[in-house]
């Protein structure tokens, strides 16, 4: 039955579908195809063995450990305030909750290279957290916590925008029935709420670790740029244009692109699993 | 509606902006990084000059970043007329790409450097760690600022004056001076990509115990931040560095400015123009402008990249590239 | 004897007792958190840039160079925003309303912005268009300018910005399903009358919402930009350029602060104007 309609498909009926694809792959092509094929060209030019060396140099691989950690970090904070976030947003009813959520998207409208402005000048010694935080030992600008905070800052409305939908389509009845049978709430929200978001959830933290691996703008600010020490991946790739060095920054920019692509590979993975279990719940 | 007024309007502002400007002259300064405040003081007085002679108008553009990094700019594009780098490699690159002719050298007075500078330090008030000369700098309780020398050509001079001092120091034996030089890369907190931004850190972040930088830009930050009563060091000996500028001639041509951009050149030879850089706290090779202020710049011992290193060819092949000492030390 | 139904319903008041506590403080741990993580950053930039008072604030804002920054980062995001929002449309229309081989990796590869740094982006456009880039020695004998000036930027926001206007709109289009479209067609409409009559009064506010956030981050693209910009002041600095290189001018303590509360401004507009688009969109 089904092979058979599928055979016999009937002609599509709503026009414009060469308008569009021919509009689609054009504008795809020449903004965004074609500039990465030259990316890929050149580090296919610089030959198996020099592309290792650059990617494998001690700056290289410490930028790349350290870009890792910091957005792994980022990644893992953005995962518990975006739980709570949407949670909150979703559930609780009071006032100030319109703003609250108006909030969440400041760091996708804000610029980065403000959001690095002002987070650094924030957490410097004689700024309004720097200083008490510098007084009880925590070096926070030109170290490690300056680059996980201002990935954190730049990614943060991943997560709470991916989890918040689920949680709002969520059928209130399952929980009260779970409820009734005598679950606690910390049960209700392991063995319902969680297993419901837990695609939706993971996409987001997924997207929210791409974006921070690649964030520059407001890392560049506060990281203080220390090699092997707070000289993020990015940067490094920034510095080997700068020095002149394109085949070292193809390099290392593939390396990122590789790393991105991956995620997002993940993310649509997670995504298709939410839409799945959204449906099927309904 | 509107968006097709946007688009008209859009339209309207490229044609504008890419239209040749009439009877009126204009070149892009492309420099380095610390040089914002000293070409605001020129610029203006030599369109004076050159309206004065000429009667025509000119506007001058800036663009500042490290010196290495706006070679690298002009050779993929960035439509300069003069340069005016701190580094003599940063105009040879540019030769390599076919936008300088290879006399560069010879085309201004004194190889086309109108004036010179030297790594300096610049201490906080009382100068409390005691800092008084390169050798200080690798004392484990001291914190040394100063920019990345992979992409600025003030913190390559700063690396090569330190090399040279330590060769000096040890009889010329590398091992040792090398070892010298990772020791002051590890008493570094922060390599920013330019001068500015190392200033920055110093003066406005208050990081570290000193701020290595050229002479001029210690005079003008310890004017700057009078309140904060930073002390400028000179040390025995530092790095004479020449300032080189050139006309990028192919750009120039290009662009009709081949004549106000030599004028604009030659003219920070003359004394007005010497006196405004002398101000800025360069030294200047005008005797009479150089005599007049001599008092605020202390004597010291330099030495060339020629007498210390063999030149720039040498220090290029054996320290700036890839895998080289620099890059080595840098990743210790 | 306590009945059954007295017991569950004294566990409920329990229940919803220590239930108000954790709401309260989930409540209070999101407001703080908030206010720490992002409310704080926000207002030290207005306390900065207002730190000498208005006179001063206003004069940073209005130097040429400053001026010249606003109205260039306009431009482009005047230029940039109408061509994604017609991507955007294109995009949802051929993979929302017709199957096809490829349809998948088509949503992949418009997504890619999304998620690489703009650095990357810029150093892709370099490696293509600059002097000694693939392009170079084509555009060099054809006199034609594209890096380190408008073109160049437009060009490289175009990319960083292509998502923002499809991914809002083709999760609604795919959820309104095609059959009054084609319900549309059948009756006799004809191709831009069923767009313009019956698909985009349900994608308007979507579009709008898409071009919001293409605008906002269009205007504050620094990374990407900054590797083909050439950062002349007054003539290739756009506003984040700009407030980066007064930061790190001598005596500009208000100048940089100033510039980047603008920019701070148009955000906040941003999101107001998301907020009430999406307070009049028919929630779905």
């Amino acid at each position: 039955m089904t092979t058979a309609s599928a055979r016999i498909r009937p002609k599509r009926v709503l026009p414009g579908f060469t308008l569009s694809l021919g509009t689609t792959l054009l504008y795809l092509t020449v903004i965004i195809l074609i500039p990465i094929a030259a990316l890929v060209l050149t580090g296919a030019g610089i030959g198996w063995e020099r592309f290792l060396r650059f990617v494998t140099s001690n700056s290289a691989l410490n930028a790349f450990r350290v870009t890792l950690v910091a957005a792994g970090i980022a990644t893992l904070i953005n995962a518990f305030y975006g739980l709570l976030m949407a949670w909150v947003l979703t559930r609780y009813e009071f006032r100030g909750r319109v703003i609250l959520d108006g909030l969440m998207d400041i760091p996708f409208a804000l610029p980065t290279a403000v959001a690095g402005l002002a987070l650094t000048a924030l957490f410097s010694a004689n700024g309004w957290f720097g200083g008490p935080l510098e007084a009880a030992g925590f070096q926070v600008v030109y170290a490690l916590p300056g680059i996980i905070i201002a990935m954190a800052f730049t990614s943060i409305p991943f997560v709470v925008r991916a989890v918040q939908p689920v949680l709002e389509d969520l059928d209130p009845a399952i929980e009260e029935a779970a409820k009734t049978l005598g679950a606690t709430p910390w049960q209700v929200f392991y063995r319902v709420i969680l297993p419901a978001i837990l695609p939706a959830w993971l996409g987001g933290c997924t997207v929210s670790m791409a974006r921070s691996l690649g964030e520059f703008g407001a890392v560049v600010f506060i990281a203080g740029n220390l090699p092997g020490q707070t000289e993020i991946a990015s940067l490094l790739a920034f510095i080997r244009i700068e020095e002149d060095n394109y085949a070292g920054a193809a390099a290392i920019a593939l390396v990122l692109l590789c790393m991105a692509l991956l995620l997002l590979l993940l993310s649509n993975l997670f995504q298709i699993r939410a839409a799945r279990y959204r449906e099927g719940g309904k | 509606m509107s968006l097709i007024s946007n688009l008209r309007a859009a339209a309207a502002v490229l044609v504008l902006s890419t239209a040749p400007a009439l009877a009126q002259d204009k070149i892009l300064n492309v420099s380095y990084d610390i040089a914002r405040e000293l070409f605001e003081a020129l610029n203006p007085v030599f369109a004076a000059d050159w309206k004065a002679k000429t009667g025509r108008d000119v506007t001058i553009d800036q663009s500042h970043a490290g010196s290495s990094a706006q070679a690298r700019a002009v050779l993929e594009g960035l439509p300069a007329d003069v340069v005016t780098f701190n580094q003599e490699t940063d105009i040879d690159t540019l030769v390599q790409g076919g936008l300088v002719p290879e006399n560069w050298r010879e085309l201004f007075p004194n190889g086309a450097s109108p004036y010179y500078s030297l790594p300096a330090f610049l201490v906080r008030k009382d100068n409390p760690k005691g800092i008084k000369d390169w050798n200080d700098l690798t004392r484990e309780d001291v914190k040394v600022v100063f920019p990345n020398p992979r992409t600025s050509g003030n913190g390559r001079y700063t690396y090569l004056a330190a090399y040279a001092y330590a060769l000096d120091a040890n009889g010329g034996n590398q091992e040792e001076a090398q070892e010298f030089i990772t020791k002051l890369f590890a008493n570094v907190p922060v390599f920013d990509t330019g001068g500015r931004a190392a200033t920055q850190t110093f003066a406005e972040r208050e990081i570290g115990d000193v701020l290595i930088t050229f002479e001029a830009e210690t005079a003008g930050i310890a004017a700057q931040y009078a309140d904060k009563e930073f002390v400028r060091v000179t040390p025995s000996v530092s790095l004479f560095a020449a300032f080189p500028v050139a006309v990028v001639a192919a750009n120039a041509e290009k662009n009709g400015s081949t004549e106000v951009s030599n004028a604009y050149l030659s003219w920070l030879y003359t004394p007005e123009a010497q006196k405004i850089l002398a101000q800025n706290h360069y030294r200047v090779t005008d005797a009479s402008v150089a005599a007049e202020f001599k008092e605020s710049l202390p004597e010291v011992k330099l030495v060339t990249v020629n007498e210390a290193f063999g030149g720039w060819a040498k220090i290029r092949e054996e320290h700036l590239s890839e895998g080289g000492i620099l890059e080595t030390l840098f990743n210790n | 004897m306590i009945s059954a139904e007295e017991q569950i319903a004294a566990s409920r008041h329990l229940a919803t007792k220590s239930g108000q506590g954790v709401q309260r403080f989930l409540i209070g741990l999101a407001v703080v958190l908030t206010a720490v993580m992002i409310v704080a950053p926000l207002a030290y930039i207005f306390r900065r840039a207002f730190a000498d008072g208005v006179g001063p604030y206003w004069a940073a804002i209005t130097t040429p160079d400053t001026l010249h920054a606003i109205w260039l980062t306009v431009i482009v995001t005047i230029v940039v925003v109408p061509v994604n929002v017609a991507f955007g449309i294109a995009v949802a229309w051929v993979v929302a309303r017709f199957r096809f081989p490829g349809r998948g990796l088509l949503m992949t590869l418009v997504e890619i912005p999304f998620s690489i740094s703009p650095i990357i982006a810029g150093i892709c456009y370099l490696l293509l268009y600059g002097r000694r880039g693939i392009l170079g020695p084509f555009l060099q004998e054809h006199n034609i300018t594209i890096l380190f000036a408008l073109p160049g930027i437009i060009l490289v926001t175009m990319f960083v910005t292509a998502p923002f206007v499809a991914r809002e709109v083709l999760p609604l289009m795919l959820a309104k399903g095609s059959e009054q479209e084609e319900a549309a067609v059948t009756l006799g409409a004809k191709g831009w009358q069923v767009f313009r009559y019956v698909t985009l009064p349900g994608i308007r506010w979507a579009l709008l919402y898409g071009a919001v956030l293409c605008s906002a981050r269009a205007v504050g693209e620094f990374g990407g930009v900054s590797v083909v910009s050439g950062r002349t002041r007054g003539q290739t600095n756009t506003l984040p350029l700009q407030v980066e290189q007064l930061f790190n001018d001598l005596n500009t303590g208000v100048a940089a602060f100033a510039a980047a509360s603008t920019l701070t401004v148009i955000a906040i507009i941003a999101l107001f104007a998301k907020a009430l688009l999406q307070a009049r969109a028919p929630h779905n």
